[in-house]
């Protein structure tokens, strides 16, 4: 029962990936990733039940804050070039 | 037999889970607009986390393995929205236009 809920989860993080591919904006990628992020964290949990070690847990916990951390250091990357690009271009 | 009552009511969760899992991952590939997406995005981040995690809270029982799910799913509730509005704020900020329907506007 663990493997159909990890193959349905490594289906989103294939579909995800696609999106993150074709995604005509740069916000389009950083929502993929962020998504991929969640959908990381809810596989490493399943896959500790799956293998009997639930120490896999501390991990996924550990992988919650650095997604989000990344995303917001991304977005602020994002915001920081562009606030340069719009000072050089005047 | 409380046993078997956990058993399936944590099965239903997880394949609850999952099922919104595909269906948020459908809508981020298929929906026509970037703050459309973001509905589907949230979809997964809070209903189909949810009920996985509820799913395997039931299967851990009374034990430190629940009190770290239930932290994780804490800090998904509170990182999740934070990071989408951010995001939106983001791209509002960047000008990119919402698809409006051209009959209204």
């Amino acid at each position: 029962m663990y493997v159909v809920i990890t193959i349905v989860i490594l289906i989103a993080i294939a579909i995800g990936l696609v999106r993150a591919f074709r995604g005509p904006t740069l916000y389009d990628r950083v929502l993929a990733a962020n998504m991929i992020g969640t959908l990381t964290v809810l596989m490493v949990a399943v896959l500790g039940f799956m293998s009997g070690r639930p120490e896999f847990l501390d991990i996924a916990l550990v992988y919650v804050l650095i997604s989000f951390v990344s995303t917001i250091a991304v977005l602020k990357v994002i915001a920081l070039r562009s606030n340069a690009t719009a000072a050089t271009e005047k | 037999m409380i046993s078997l009552i956990a058993d399936i009511l944590s099965w239903t969760c997880l394949l609850g889970g999952a099922i919104f899992l595909l269906i948020g991952a459908i809508g981020v590939l298929r929906f026509p607009d970037f703050y459309s997406r973001l509905h589907a995005v949230s979809i997964c981040d809070t209903l189909g986390a949810g009920l996985v995690l509820t799913g395997l809270m039931l299967q851990g029982g009374l034990s430190l393995v629940t009190v770290k799910l239930l932290l994780m799913f804490y800090f998904l509730l509170f990182t999740g929205p934070t990071a989408v509005h951010a995001l939106a704020e983001a791209a509002l900020q960047s000008k990119l236009k919402p698809l409006v329907d051209e009959h209204e506007s």
